[in-house]
């Protein structure tokens, strides 16, 4: 017998369930008071520096159909891609947002501010993204993705130069509608597939 | 120098697979490509940190949180508690621990839940707290009631409380339910079995511990929490390829 490792086991994962609702936005669930102050209502408060945008879309399943139950995470630093915490971070940026697929129609709507590219402890830079993260009934284990922008250079990014084919990295940028607003559409599984990552 | 180094990649083994079809809405809601495997960085290594002063004195009191201390929720009394630990085994101080579950009939207060047993109105459904300094939280609440969900024809969700984790970096993010010791309907539920291994469902079962259980008042459940670690290394410094 080898000797045994130090290490512990990640507790595994379960589904968030349709409820999850209840228990990281209580008012969406209809249960405002809940709690004194509810966490992620936005991700930037007052004034921030840099661009203030929005980003809509939805997130549909195999067969097309946008889920009503999906409860969506960002994550992401300021302007000038400094993460709170950060020495010289925008204070009105909190980095967290928690929102959700509309009951009704399926759409969701972050409004936040653009974020600035992020070095890697190597020293790359990665082009400005957004780390989301989705739950839902149906998903055992939450799905990790990035939002970068079509109207940024995303050619030197390190993470979309692992992905080979186009179709796949376009899964990941959002698009341009209009001035500050971009779509962003995530599909869970079939064609147009977003990339989903294990990092 | 000795530096934290990269999350260590989850191992996905531990972890349900996405498309588990006993549990059916998984079908149409898992990836059929492969994830895309990356080493963290910033945006993984960073996460939300969250001061006491958000915590008000009752979000762990789901007893007594939804009346504001009037009165208590109807059910088995009952305090959850554990550590949130990484796979080293370190204890993860000050980090946010969010729960929600059912009533002790089984019925959620939500808009979507329209299941025959009724809300209790002195019970809301969910609770929150920080780890302390040895990582550890706790939680008191009512045992929540296991309920029929629209699966196959006849399937039950054993009792279970959700929680919610950040550890201290949104790469360490993690959702999980916790199961009673003892209760019969874990062996028969889709969900509980979509985890690959019985030792590591095992791991979702709180033990009775009745060294925590309060004596006239209420029972106590364990559970730990392990999220993922970071590597440590004198060799992180080193610029990529070398």
């Amino acid at each position: 017998m080898a000797q045994q490792l130090n290490q512990l086991d990640e507790t595994p994962s379960q589904t968030a369930g349709p409820f999850v609702h209840i228990g990281l936005m209580p008012t969406y669930a209809g249960n405002a008071g809940s709690y004194q102050k509810e966490i992620g209502v936005s991700p930037i408060s007052g004034e921030t520096t840099g661009e203030t945008i929005e980003i809509t879309g939805s997130v549909y399943d195999g067969m097309g159909w946008a889920l009503r139950d999906a409860l969506l995470e960002s994550w992401q630093p300021d302007s000038a891609g400094r993460f709170p915490e950060e020495a010289g971070a925008d204070p009105a940026v909190s980095g967290l947002c928690r929102f959700a697929a509309d009951a009704v129609t399926g759409e969701f709507i972050l409004r936040t501010v653009k974020p600035g590219a992020v070095r890697s402890r190597s020293g790359r830079l990665f082009a400005p993204h957004i780390s989301l993260w989705i739950v839902a009934r149906g998903i055992n284990t939450g799905l990790q993705t990035r939002i970068y922008f079509d109207d940024e250079d995303n050619s030197q990014d390190p993470l979309l130069a692992l992905i080979e084919q186009n179709e796949r990295k376009e899964t990941l940028i959002a698009k341009k509608i209009s001035p500050g607003r971009y779509r962003f559409d995530i599909r869970l599984q079939g064609v147009g597939e977003t990339v989903f990552l294990d990092v | 120098m000795i530096s934290p180094g990269p999350l260590i990649p989850r191992n996905r083994n531990i972890h349900p697979p996405a498309n588990y079809p006993d549990y059916k809405t998984s079908v149409s809601r898992s990836p059929n490509l492969p994830l895309l495997s990356f080493e963290s960085g910033p945006s993984e290594e960073t996460g939300p940190v969250f001061g006491s002063e958000i915590i008000g004195a009752l979000d762990n009191n789901l007893i007594l949180n939804w009346t504001k201390g009037d009165s208590s929720a109807i059910g088995q009394r009952i305090l959850m508690h554990g550590r949130v630990l990484d796979e080293d085994a370190r204890p993860i101080a000050g980090t946010l621990v969010e729960i929600w579950q059912a009533n002790a009939g089984g019925r959620y207060r939500h808009k979507k839940d329209s299941y025959l047993a009724p809300l209790d109105p002195h019970f809301g459904g969910c609770g929150r707290t920080l780890t302390d300094a040895k990582g550890h939280y706790e939680f008191l609440t009512i045992r929540p009631g296991a309920y029929p969900w629209p699966n196959r024809g006849n399937d039950w969700r054993p009792m279970h409380i959700h929680i919610s984790v950040y550890g201290r970096s949104f790469g360490q993010r993690l959702i999980t339910q916790m199961y009673f010791e003892g209760d019969p309907l874990i062996d028969l539920c889709p969900i509980a079995n979509s985890v690959r291994s019985r030792s590591h469902l095992d791991r979702l079962v709180a033990p009775l511990d009745m060294s925590a259980t309060k004596p006239h008042d209420f029972l106590a459940y364990k559970f730990d929490i392990v999220l993922r670690g970071r590597r440590q290394s004198i060799f992180e410094n080193r610029p990529e390829g070398m």
